[in-house]
């Protein structure tokens, strides 16, 4: 790509500040037409802030915002999309009670005359889901989706705007195998196109997979510059951080103890069909499976989240799980995969998180003292980085709010811990802490599921890994056999071969 | 950090600027017969709007406090009327009157909230819903005229509001009481956490092994006991009940709470912020009475604008954070 070519959207040694704190130094960035342009860094490197400059959320401290060579003719969101440029956020951007079709069509609407032409809305939709290769009904509401089916909606919808810059904040986050597939299918076919596409990952693979050129990002400032092929994902992992990465995940100690955990013959009518497992002292047992493979749902019955039929067997002693409060006292606790929605209470101080479930621990009279000497601990424990326990959670980053969903999950004192997609949107650090302490966590005795997208972390982290498919366990493979090849073949209802459970 | 701790303290900071307004306006104000009226009239609306900030906080709302106080005051009115001959003319009446009130407040407020916890219907439907049936009922007992109370157990009850330790009278203390825990029960107890927990966000607190229905239903049932104190404090004071009594009380209570912090769509509750709104709205109707500045036919336009100002007040802050 010689200087000859003009960039679609670039900056030009842009400085951002907020207040007296400068977070972005000068930084240089390229957007090609035709060209996938990967922004890497860890959780407060300063990628969003770049993003929202480039879509014109904020504006440049100093330095210039230029579209096709010309100062950026716009300064707000709408203004940037009304130019080309589109952002798709991490927080979706969608109404939940309105429909599929009239989402990806908020704000231009097909319509004859004064009516709203409904029908052609919802053909159009149909053809864009279809590219993207989902089933999502055009006319399904959004609240109904799950969440990479509304991914997909936000896709979707930019595509239907005929973006001439397409960025995009952590797409895949969210999405598992075939989702990820279509999506990166989309952005082969918008970079032949001729559409500059900018995105954001904390995957590797996806980088190196996707990418023509690769931006690092440390600290405000660019740390690191390659073209494809330029740069190998133990490169771009070091530049991120600074420092060599040791092996990102911990050692397996290969012995399990005793039983520790049995559920038998599991049903959550419609989701979860006759599940059974056994979990062991000393090991991590992996869940894997496509999203609407009943994951999460098994998870959130043995958690009492969810109505179930079934037996659960807790140290030998049978269980009767009702409400998340009999899970809880029996010792079993679920950290969910949502943690905006369903982990934090965002606009509450990270105290008030923390304690949150353990509240029986702190006195009829809620002891303060206690609390703060309870968030100190948690906060050196688990590293959670934070400007003062009495900001609310939500203004924490990604891994700072895992941390703490993390430090209040263990404060009830959890025997068996399940953690649902346990790195989800945080950057490669942080993931390293949470394997660590996941595997210390079962070193020192207590039960741990870990269930994940991720088949790397999978891997790396889990002893035997459960396959589910179709509310179904598929399978499960142990030791040598947790592959990623047996796993997916599992979760594609090929048959890998069988290990006993 | 200075600018939000201007906003929490709006509501007292003119609270503060009315009592000084009213001081200059007219001596009578500060006339201890006046505050204590002042203060023994707004103890109905108090007790009413503590309950109500923890309904509100942890997302609910009641509009039937007034017709449900209009009720309860009609049938310990009967109650009483019926049991005077059985029991005589003496305290142990009124205390079993005073009971009634207590449990049928307490049963109201399980109604309403088992309305909403366990059949899941909107606390804003349920509510409209029981305000016309408490207050139709309240008509039909006192086939659409007035109950009143026997006279003679009317004499022994009108120290109940009217007497007290000096120019305190029993219902100024028993809202200070009921204030006090209310605020700390709010501000230190599992329960409060836990209600200002559902508020903000009922999926987590439900994911945080809080049971959601169980205190949700509470602040109801807490709501109607408080309704249930208030009747007992407000029948001695006329003696009867009519289907006219406590109107518009909900909205009064509601605007209260809203005045003093608290978020309607809940998740921050503020029982000190409360009882400065209460008392903002009473000593606005006590001086527009007392100066001539403004006809008194205007103090529902005043408190409707110190309302709208509450909430902008509110926004600005959230903007702020």
């Amino acid at each position: 790509m010689g200087d000859a070519v003009t960039p679609t959207l670039s900056l030009d040694a842009v400085t951002k500040s907020f207040g007296q704190v400068e977070v972005l130094h000068g930084v240089d960035l390229t957007l090609n037409a035709g060209e996938v342009h990967a922004l890497i860094g860890e959780n407060g490197a300063g990628k969003s802030t770049i993003m929202k400059i480039l879509g014109g959320f904020l504006a440049p401290t100093s330095g210039r915002v230029l579209l096709d060579g010309q100062p950026a003719p716009y300064s707000t969101g709408p203004q940037a999309e009304a130019a080309g440029v589109i952002v798709i956020h991490q927080e979706f951007n969608l109404a939940p009670d309105l429909s599929v079709a009239a989402n990806i069509f908020l704000g231009r609407e097909i319509s004859r005359g004064l009516r709203l032409d409904h029908a052609a809305m919802r053909a159009a939709a149909g053809d864009l889901l279809a590219q993207l290769d989902t089933t999502i009904r055009p006319d399904a509401l959004i609240r109904d989706l799950s969440v990479p089916d509304r991914q997909m909606v936000e896709i979707a919808k930019a595509l239907s705007r005929r973006a001439r810059v397409l960025i995009m904040d952590e797409p895949s986050a969210a999405l598992t195998h075939r989702e990820v597939d279509a999506l990166y299918a989309q952005v082969d076919r918008l970079r032949a196109e001729g559409v500059a596409l900018m995105f954001c990952s904390h995957r590797l693979d996806e980088v190196e997979r996707l990418a023509d050129r690769i931006t690092v990002l440390r600290d405000g400032a660019v740390v690191g510059r390659a073209t494809r092929g330029g740069m190998t994902q133990d490169g771009m992992a070091t530049a991120m951080v600074g420092r060599q990465l040791a092996d990102i995940f911990p050692p397996k100690p290969s012995a399990a103890g005793d039983e520790m955990l049995r559920v038998e013959g599991v049903t959550v009518p419609g989701r979860v069909e006759n599940a059974s497992l056994t979990l062991r002292r000393g090991e991590v047992l992996g869940i894997a499976g496509l999203v609407g493979s009943g994951r999460t749902e098994l998870a959130e019955a043995i958690a009492g989240l969810r109505s179930h039929n079934g037996r659960v067997t807790l140290m030998g002693q049978p269980l009767t799980i009702r409400a998340p409060a009999d899970a809880l006292a029996a010792g079993i606790a679920y950290l969910t995969e949502d943690r905006k929605e369903a982990g934090l209470l965002l606009t509450k101080s990270l105290t008030e998180n923390l304690t949150l479930s353990a509240l029986d621990r702190f006195g009829f009279r809620i002891d303060r003292t206690r609390e703060a000497i309870a968030m100190a601990d948690a906060t050196r424990d688990f590293d959670i980085r934070a400007a003062s326990p009495a900001m609310p959670a939500g203004a924490l980053s990604g891994g700072n709010q895992q941390k703490l969903l993390l430090a209040k999950t263990m404060l009830t004192e959890p025997r068996i811990i399940i953690i649902d997609e346990p790195t989800r949107g945080i950057d490669i650090g942080t993931k390293q802490q949470i394997y660590r302490f996941v595997r210390r966590l079962a070193d020192e005795g207590t039960g741990v599921i870990v269930i994940s997208s991720e088949l790397p972390e999978l891997i790396g982290l889990a002893n035997r890994v459960l396959v589910m498919r179709q509310g179904r366990i598929a399978g499960a493979v142990a030791g040598d056999r947790v592959t990623e090849e047996n796993i997916v073949r599992l979760a594609m209802g090929l048959g890998a071969e069988r290990e006993p459970a | 950090m200075k600018r939000v701790d201007l906003h929490l303290l709006g509501p007292l900071i003119a609270l503060v600027g009315l009592f000084i307004l009213g001081a200059l306006l007219n001596p009578a104000f500060l006339a201890p017969a006046n505050l204590s009226n002042v203060l023994a009239r707004s103890a109905f609306i108090g007790l009413i709007a503590i309950g109500m900030t923890f309904v509100i906080t942890q997302g609910g709302l009641d509009l039937s406090v007034g017709s449900m106080a209009a009720f309860l005051a009609g049938i310990t009115i009967m109650a009483m009327n019926w049991l005077a001959p059985i029991t005589g003319a003496n305290w142990g009446t009124i205390l079993l009157g005073m009971s009634v009130a207590l449990a049928g407040g307490i049963a109201s407020g399980y109604v309403n909230g088992a309305l909403v916890t366990k059949a899941r219907i909107e606390a804003f439907i349920v509510t409209l819903g029981t305000m016309g049936i408490f207050r139709s009922l309240v008509t039909w007992l006192a086939d659409g005229g007035t109950l009143s109370l026997d006279s003679s157990l009317r004499a022994i009850y009108r120290p109940v509001y009217f007497g007290g330790i000096g120019w305190v009278t029993w219902p100024i203390i028993v809202f200070a009481i009921a204030a006090i825990l209310g605020e700390w029960a709010m501000r230190h107890t599992r329960f409060g956490r836990h209600v200002e927990a559902i508020g903000s966000n009922d999926r987590v607190a439900r994911y945080s092994a809080v049971d959601v229905e169980r205190t949700r239903l509470l602040t109801y049932v807490l709501l109607g006991a408080l309704v249930g104190l208030a009747t007992i404090l407000y029948v001695p004071r006329l003696g009867s009940a009519s289907g006219s009594t406590g109107v518009l009380w909900e909205l009064e209570a509601i605007a209260a709470v809203i005045i003093g912090g608290t978020a309607l769509k809940g998740g921050r509750g503020r029982v000190w912020g409360t009882v400065v709104g209460v008392l903002i709205l009473s000593l606005i109707d006590n001086i527009l009475n007392l100066a001539d500045l403004v006809s008194p036919y205007l103090n529902g336009a005043i408190q409707g604008v110190i309302i709208v100002l509450a909430v902008v007040l509110q926004r600005e802050k959230r903007a702020a954070d």
